[in-house]
């Protein structure tokens, strides 16, 4: 075997044991929450609220509420605005003359691009100084929500800009061609063939709302009750295991809680796979 | 020319992408129910060219005109660009059906132009279907999506497409170049057969494919600034045998290009 074939198996040979560690460790912190979490899973643990206190007793049903709510409410907020915001940065600002709109756009894209890198706790002091306080909404799902329609906005504007770039020019070509108008043919044609691309940003999104919980703790209060409407407060699943682990002594119960947790997280990923790889068979 | 009726003309037409000049003052009529075809080595302009007759060259910032392109007599310019496309079809180099079902991509045009009822719309795909000579090929599924079909068969639904909203001018765009030769034989006899009902304009750059279907041949190509000027047009038999331009007869005789 000559020098070369063999520094190449040895890069190849590192690469591989580089994956197999990544691998295994995430196997490791997966199954190590599992393993911990799962004996403390019963159809009572999904349907009972938590009792509070030091033993914390009771299930995450509430979370669970909670989570669903914040997840509809924030992409009710963030999805119009962010899919609109791309159709308008990809669709419309490429083809104008207007040196102003022309700087404005390249303004709006780098504080997209900026916006998506800000720490998730900035959007949490933000949302606390102008929700919570300024705007009066308390801790409350509303004024949780808007926050964490601040964090996804630069989420769903990017993965749905990537999907309309993804369209071919000629589907535009070919519907202007026939006397559509750029309306019509973003409406018609250009949309719904991006659509499973930009399920797929909505998808992540909803994902980062079920794993984040900076910006929740500054802005949605952390009542462990079943909240019964906008202005209520509550906790995330996420939320409460983070309460559970620091204030509680029922550190199984956060195991259990993460494990829940990270079974969603695992389903939402399968669903997203699922929504691209039928992107990629058509 | 002194027997055809001018369906499309441009009178001193120039074309800028921001300071650089692309088509320099050209001046041309397209005879009605005719084929004519733009030929040309690569750059030449012809596929700008055809661009102006639809106004296509208005999506691409940067780009300024002077002169006028007119249809039955009147400036593109001054109407209303969806009445323009309308009127005007256009048939792309690369088929790009809709991914919709072929009722749908054929429907498309119509729908768009406020035509509701059912079954009139289904007699309308039919009979563009059947002018684009696809009819007979896609008849039994008509809720198949265009993407699955061949090449050949989604360029002629495009042709359908774009006669469904029954133009007067078809623009094709090297229609065939992207196709095999048997597919490109069945669009050249579809030329044929639909240039009794529309005036056609094609680019292309196989010559070949200008002779056999064109009835006037256009010759552009580049000056010495890079914009593409028209160096001749004229009925095709003549261009093709005695070209009045020498570098007409130095393009078509192979010399370069």
């Amino acid at each position: 075997m000559n020098k070369r074939n063999f520094s190449q198996n040895m890069a190849f040979g590192m690469f591989w044991l580089a994956g197999i560690v990544s691998v295994l460790i995430m196997a490791f912190v997966v199954g190590y929450i599992m393993v911990k979490g799962l004996p403390g899973i019963s159809l009572d643990f999904f349907t009972t609220s938590p009792r509070g206190g030091l033993s914390c007793d009771g299930g995450i049903y509430s979370t669970i509420v909670t989570t669903f709510y914040m997840i509809v409410v924030t992409l009710v907020f963030a999805t119009p605005l962010g899919v609109g915001t791309a159709i308008y940065l990809t669709e419309y600002s490429s083809n104008t003359d207007n040196r102003v709109a022309g700087r404005m756009v390249s303004i709006a894209r780098f504080g997209v691009d900026t916006l998506a890198g800000v720490p998730s706790i900035i959007f949490g002091l933000f949302g606390y100084a102008l929700f919570v306080t300024a705007m009066n909404l308390g801790f409350s799902i509303l004024s949780a929500s808007l926050a964490g329609a601040c964090l996804i906005i630069p989420v769903i504007i990017r993965t749905t800009e990537e999907a309309l770039k993804a369209v071919p020019a000629g589907y535009r070509e070919g519907s202007l061609a026939l006397g559509a108008n750029r309306w019509e043919t973003t409406w018609k044609v250009v949309l719904p063939a991006a659509l499973r691309g930009i399920s797929t940003g909505i998808l992540l999104s909803a994902g980062r709302i079920v794993s984040e919980t900076a910006i929740f703790f500054v802005t949605l209060g952390g009542s462990y009750r079943v909240p019964h409407s906008l202005m209520s407060g509550g906790r995330t699943m996420a939320l409460h295991v983070y309460y559970l682990a620091m204030e509680t002594r029922a550190f199984d119960k956060a195991m259990s809680t993460a494990a829940v947790l990270v079974a969603l997280i695992i389903i939402m990923n399968l669903a997203i796979n699922m929504v691209t790889n039928k992107i990629a068979a058509k | 020319m002194e027997n055809e009726t001018t369906r499309m003309s441009t009178e001193d037409y120039s074309l800028y992408y921001g300071k650089f000049k692309a088509l320099n003052s050209i001046n041309i009529e397209i005879p009605s129910n005719r084929i004519t075809a733009f030929i040309g080595p690569s750059g030449c302009g012809k596929s700008t060219f055809l661009r102006s007759f639809n106004r296509m060259n208005d999506l691409i910032p940067g780009v300024t005109t002077t002169g006028t392109v007119n249809l039955d007599g009147r400036d593109v310019a001054r109407e209303d660009v969806v009445k323009l496309r309308k009127k005007v079809g256009m048939v792309f180099q690369r088929p790009n059906p809709f991914p919709k079902s072929i009722f749908d991509n054929v429907a498309y045009g119509p729908r768009l132009h406020g035509l509701k009822n059912r079954s009139e719309l289904a007699v309308l795909v039919e009979k563009s279907l059947r002018q684009a000579a696809i009819w007979e090929e896609v008849k039994d599924d008509l809720q198949k999506s265009g993407m699955s079909l061949s090449g050949g068969q989604q360029q002629r639904l495009c042709i359908a497409r774009a006669i469904a909203v029954e133009p007067e001018v078809i623009l094709m765009d090297e229609p065939a170049s992207a196709l095999d030769p048997v597919a490109t034989l069945k669009i050249e006899e579809l030329m044929n057969e639909l240039k009794k009902n529309y005036t056609i304009a094609i680019v292309t750059h196989n010559m070949q494919q200008a002779g056999r279907v064109s009835d006037y041949t256009a010759f552009m190509l580049t000056d010495q600034n890079r914009a593409g000027n028209l160096i001749e047009f004229g009925a095709t038999k003549q261009i093709f045998t005695t070209p009045v331009n020498s570098r007409t007869e130095d393009y078509i005789s192979g010399r370069f290009g």
